[in-house]
């Protein structure tokens, strides 16, 4: 098929390889989107005929899925990603206070990207780790207890990019134990 | 549909009383056989089932069982004990089952539906005073009937895209859609166009087509007769005419061998529009979009009006009169026509026998689109067959009737409505050849014929037809022609009674039918007039059955073999 | 409103059976770590029973669903129609997204092949032809870690084709979702991994034990519920039913979160401990100064319970109880006799700061956000009940919006195609019934501006 979306090599394997994997083509759908969003940073009209001609489906097959997952997206967001989680467990524990002094500190409200495309902000759903709440992923990053004080110090790192070299905060995913002993 | 299609009649019970219905229909269906309206917006007979809309909530119970032995668990007065489910049940994916309960009318029930129509009329915008669907909206009708009668509801609406083209024919308006999908399991379903979805979710769903595509096939019409609201519209309806004031008649389309089952509505004597009936035999509930267009022939530049004589007009009793005086005594052919009814066959056949004449028909062909646009473009060749006007498949020309008159075997011609010129005769070779032409619009033979004879288009007047798979199927007249214009019927038995004299052959239909019925030899022995006009009949086209037929396997026709009569 | 007294020392123990690695900083989610503490060894004692054996085993275990409903697995697989002759699937339900649970993050993140393992037992018990994991996007990581322990797994022969060098295959693929809670709903699943919007299939006729994936026998299960069977398997049905309490078998995790002092997941058997003991003592209490207000035992779409209620009733086993809000246990059937449920066992603790009103607000917006939107009922009302309550917070609350509110969640509860509608009903209905005066004291309070210092909640 003609590489129209001037996708990777890597992507278009990925895609060769997700989609035998189901027994209908169809079902490869949402894993195919995730794949060429992951590379072109949102899944446009183009994009979406595209994937349908990909699947065997009409466009519309695949422009209803992309609206209807608030993961998918039309255009992209900023070049770093900042999801606050607003659900009641988060909130109970100042998820409100975190998403507003993002919002100051980022300087973009939420749902919205930053003029420069920098940063964009989203007040998502339970993100499934309310014990340690107020969550925050950034990018593909799970940080957990981000409030008050916290928070502020949190956004400044984030600004200055030393968000992933910081001691204080480490992601969920780097907590994990890394090598068998 | 998930019903079958059981002739077995089982007992249920609908609201206490013991009736009968065929096993295995929903409970829509069931209660609707006897009097019960249950209402429903998203389930559609001739659809698969959805069970969204969530209207049709009745509650429903079975005959308990015990779990152990299977035995029926008995009242203490030997009826079955009832084990109701604890929550209402939508009617339209319940399959009645013997021994089933149900009500429709309890209070249970009425909280149900008043409490979905609360919800449904929510978002809904204040549109009925400039919204077509007025009169015949299904939100109007039920909000009325099983409403609660007053809002609740303060805050305000959501805003979605208004009165947006959504295809050349159909015009949308997202905030009035009540999200039922019927739309779109029609297009996937019926017409094989996926081509309309829903984007957003919640109650900010919103049915679209992708950008750049539209709803364009050619069936993209029944998508507006099957919106229960008015989301979906009819851009050449749109602001024309309140639904109420329309007269509804029964017709059949004659766009193609298909014969789909019509509803003409008018007013006052002119047509507004034309809409799909329902016939589970013929069409199920849609017809063709191209067809819908055909009445606006009605009102063409190009109509015949006027009797004429060489061109000139002339009182319709000279028209006829030298016509007669053209064909007596000649070698007479006739141009039939297989747009004709069977009714004008009938009498065409009449004349024919009188006379001796030569029989000639040409048919028109198309491309079968598999649904009902079948390849044989005319409404009735069959009904030429079966009345024995002919016993071969037509061509899409007239080579015969050339060779026919350059051998010197028809030196008169009739024409019905066919144009000689353009099936291959010449115009040099009529030229000594007197012509009458009866028809309702002019072309290039009406204008070269020596007499014209103006008549009625199908809407103008009564008859039947015979579709592809043999079943014949009458339609009414639904608006007056024009003044002094007869029937096809009325111009053949003057020109029978001019040519070979005695007494003219009657042309009220009942007798007509009776004429038509009376061989027994025939396929339309022993049907009444009476009811032909209730039903649409089943014919034994079996006669047929080595003829070429052009028609392709479709909706409700397994291919070229003419059904038997069961 | 509440404070009790938690003898430490008499506090029940964890019993970590499922998490009995998650916090082992010497233990990480990598097969070697697995294989060393004796894993896959289950496996191949299944493998040398016969499928139905081990349906068996999961039948008298009795243990039942993990994912929120709680029905008996091993009856689930029951219904499941062998006789079709359609390919059988297996999916895992990893969608977690329940407010106020995140259990399976830790199964997945920290010891996937437990997962599998068990995934794989119960694919051969069934008959699947194929096993799906459904997991949620927002786990970027634990996908990925997943499909590395998959491969792991294929490499060692425990997953795939030839598994164990037998003559059954069942390739096992890791599908992502991509943010929707109502793919957490098994036939929403189901509509999702066939590519289509995760619209909820109406039941009758689409059961998946019959009619599921691509119209075939499916089996939907938790992923704690699946980790279960293993270790059904290892200890047998039996055993397993010992543990915890009669119809209430083997441990949860409930996943505690909200205004405790630690908040986290704990692994305890089943009715080991009450809902008290849980809060005020493994939990260490409420934040200093503050007292209970309202607890949420089971996920938000569970009944609210408030901290100076009473519950009294008799058990399905004939006892009597009357029991305060910290004398609940913590199973299945606990929670049910006190009017609400477990659910996904994610407890939601509320102390006094919290405006009730406000907590309702941000309830009612996640369900109304979350509805697919494909019936009446859920669709609108639970929009409608976001605007209200949102209003009510804006100062344009009035005294008969409880009432309407109350309405309103009536008639969506019952009358929608899934359980969904039920999850958006009940927390109003049960926040009214239960806090019916901060509702109408809210029309009372008029519009004033939020004091600064307040817990923003919407």
């Amino acid at each position: 098929m003609e590489n129209r979306l001037n996708l990777s090599e890597q992507t278009l394997s990925k895609i060769d390889q997700v989609v035998p994997k189901y027994p209908e083509k169809r079902s490869a759908a949402l894993m195919v989107i995730h794949l060429v969003q992951n590379e072109l940073g949102a899944v446009d009209d183009p994009a979406c005929e595209w994937i349908a001609e990909r699947l065997d489906l009409t466009p519309i097959n695949v422009k209803e899925l992309i609206t209807f997952y608030p993961m998918l997206r039309e255009k992209p967001w900023g070049k770093r990603h900042v999801r606050v989680c607003r659900t009641l467990p988060c909130a109970l524990r100042g998820s409100y206070g975190t998403c507003r002094t993002l919002e100051q500190k980022l300087g973009v409200k939420e749902g919205h990207v930053r003029e420069d495309g920098e940063f964009s902000l989203e007040f998502m759903e339970c993100l499934a780790d309310c014990g340690q709440g107020p969550v925050v992923i950034v990018d593909e990053q799970t940080y957990e207890n981000i409030a008050g004080e916290s928070a502020e110090k949190f956004a400044d790192l984030l600004l200055k990019g030393k968000l992933e070299s910081s001691e204080e905060f480490v992601s969920y995913e780097d907590g994990l134990v890394q090598e068998p002993k | 549909m998930i019903s079958s299609n059981d002739q077995e009649l089982i007992t249920i019970n609908l609201n206490g009383q013991d009736v009968q219905v065929p096993n295995g229909i929903n409970a829509i269906e069931a209660a609707a056989i006897h009097g019960k309206e249950i209402p429903h917006y998203c389930y559609h007979s001739h659809l698969s089932v959805a069970g969204n809309c969530r209207m049709c909530l009745i509650e429903m119970g079975t005959p308990m069982r015990d779990r152990a032995s299977g035995d029926p668990i008995l009242e203490e007065d030997g009826s079955a004990k009832i084990g109701w489910v604890p929550k209402p049940v939508i009617g339209c994916a319940t399959n009645v089952s013997p021994g089933m309960h149900l009500r429709t009318e309890s209070e249970k029930v009425k909280g149900c539906q008043e409490g979905i129509m609360e919800f449904l009329l929510v978002n809904h915008p204040l549109d009925c005073p400039i919204c077509d669907q007025a009169g015949e909206c299904r939100l109007q009708e039920f909000a009325t009937d099983y409403g609660r009668g007053y809002s609740r509801y303060i805050e305000r609406k959501n805003v979605k895209p208004k009165r947006t083209r959504l295809g050349p024919r159909v015009t949308l308006d997202d905030e009035r859609c009540i999200l039922c999908s019927r739309c779109i399991r029609f297009s996937q379903e019926v017409a094989k166009d996926d081509v309309l979805g829903f984007v957003d979710r919640g109650s900010f769903s919103t049915l679209t087509c992708f950008p750049g595509k539209e709803l364009a096939n050619n069936y993209s019409l029944n998508t507006v007769d099957i919106c229960p609201v008015g989301a979906l519209t009819s851009t050449d309806f749109r602001f024309k005419m309140r639904v109420w004031f329309l007269k509804e008649t029964s017709g059949i389309c004659t766009e193609s061998s298909a014969g789909c089952n019509i509803t003409i509505s008018s007013r006052e004597g002119v047509i507004h529009r034309i809409t799909p009936r329902r016939n589970d035999l013929v069409n199920d509930s849609w017809m063709t979009d191209s067809g819908r267009t055909l009445y606006k022939a009605v009102k063409f530049d190009n109509r015949l009006l006027q009797f004429s004589i060489n061109g000139e007009s002339s009182p319709s009793a000279n028209a006829l009169e030298q016509a007669g005086e053209l064909l007596k005594g000649r070698k007479l052919g006739v141009v039939a026509s297989a747009r004709s009814t069977v009714e004008e066959h009938f009498l065409i056949k009449q004349l024919v026998d009188a006379t001796q004449a030569k029989v000639f028909l040409r048919g028109h062909f198309g491309e079968d689109d598999g649904i009902l646009l079948s390849a044989d473009r005319t409404p009735n060749l069959r009904g030429a067959l079966a009345t024995q006007l002919t016993s071969q498949y037509p061509a899409d020309h007239l080579n015969d009737l050339t060779q026919a008159i350059e051998r010197g075997d028809v030196d008169a011609l009739l024409v019905c409505s066919e144009d000689l010129l353009d099936s291959g005769v010449s115009a040099e070779l009529l030229e000594n050849v007197p012509v009458v032409y009866l028809g309702t619009h002019a072309n290039p033979t009406s204008k070269i014929a020596e007499v014209a004879l103006p008549s009625l288009t199908v809407f103008e007047k009564s008859g039947s037809l015979i579709n592809r798979s043999f079943i014949l199927q009458s339609f009414k007249q639904a608006v007056p022609g024009p003044a002094g214009v007869l029937s096809d019927a009325q111009l053949i038995a003057e020109l029978h009674h001019r040519i070979v004299g005695g007494e003219k052959p009657s042309t009220v239909p009942a007798e007509l039918w009776d004429a038509i019925s009376a061989n027994s030899e025939s396929v339309f022995s022993g049907i009444s007039h009476r009811e032909l006009q209730k039903n649409c009949i089943q014919l034994d086209g079996s006669s047929w059955a080595g003829l070429p037929f052009v028609e392709q396997a479709a909706l409700h026709f397994e291919g070229t073999n003419p059904k038997v009569t069961a | 409103m509440l404070e009790i007294d938690v003898d430490i020392k008499e506090l029940p123990k964890e019993r970590r059976i499922i998490l009995q690695h998650a916090d082992d900083p010497n233990y990480s989610n990598r097969i070697s770590c697995y294989l060393r503490e004796g894993g896959y060894d289950i496996l191949k004692k299944a493998f040398a029973m016969k499928p139905e054996e081990v349906g068996e085993e999961v039948l008298k275990s009795g243990v039942r669903g993990r994912g929120g409903a709680g029905f008996p697995a091993g009856m689930k697989w029951k219904f499941l129609d062998r006789k079709s002759g359609k390919p059988i699937y297996l999916i895992c339900n990893a969608d977690e997204s329940e407010p106020g649970t995140f259990k399976d993050r830790q199964i997945m993140y920290k010891d996937p092949h437990q997962l599998i393992e068990g995934m794989m037992i119960a694919a051969y018990a069934i008959g699947a032809k194929q096993a799906f994991i459904y997991i949620r996007a927002e786990f970027f990581e634990g996908a990925r870690i997943l499909d590395r322990a998959i491969s792991e797994a294929k490499e060692h022969g425990f997953c795939g084709d030839n598994i164990l060098g037998s003559d059954y295959s069942c390739d096992l693929v890791v599908h992502r979702g991509a943010g929707a809670y109502i793919c957490g709903e098994e036939t929403g699943l189901i509509e999702s991994l066939e590519g289509k919007r995760p619209n909820p299939r109406i039941k009758p006729p689409y059961f998946p034990a019959v009619l599921g994936l691509y119209q075939c026998p499916t089996i939907v299960n938790n992923v704690e519920t699946l980790c279960n069977v293993k270790h059904i398997v290892d200890m047998g049905g039996e055993e397993f039913a010992k543990i915890g309490k009669p119809n209430n078998t083997g441990t949860r995790i409930w996943c505690v979160s909200g205004q405790v002092r630690k908040p986290g997941y704990y692994e305890f058997e089943c009715g080991a401990l009450t809902l008290g003991e849980m809060i005020f003592g493994v939990c260490g209490g409420l934040l200093p100064g503050r007292s209970l207000k309202a607890v949420i035992p089971g996920g938000s779409s569970a009944k609210v319970l408030r901290a100076d209620e009473r519950f009294k009733g008799t058990l399905k086993d004939g006892t009597e109880f009357d029991w305060g809000l910290e004398d609940i246990p913590l199973d299945f059937d606990g929670p049910m006799a006190a009017g609400t449920m477990s659910g996904s066992g994610g407890i939601i603790v509320m102390d006094d700061t919290v405006d009730i009103v406000e907590a309702m607000a941000n309830i009612n917006a996640f369900y109304a956000h979350e509805s697919c939107g494909q019936c009446t009922p859920c669709r609108e009302g639970s929009l409608w009940m976001r605007k209200i309550t949102k209003r009510m917070c804006s100062g344009g609350a009035r005294e008969e919006d409880a009432d309407l509110l109350l309405s309103v969640a009536n008639q969506i509860e019952g009358r929608t195609i899934c359980a969904f509608g039920e999850a958006a009903a009940w927390p109003t209905q049960s926040f009214i019934a239960k806090f019916r005066d901060d509702f109408v004291n809210k029309a009372k309070a008029g519009d004033q501006p939020r004091d600064e210092k307040s817990l923003q909640l919407i």
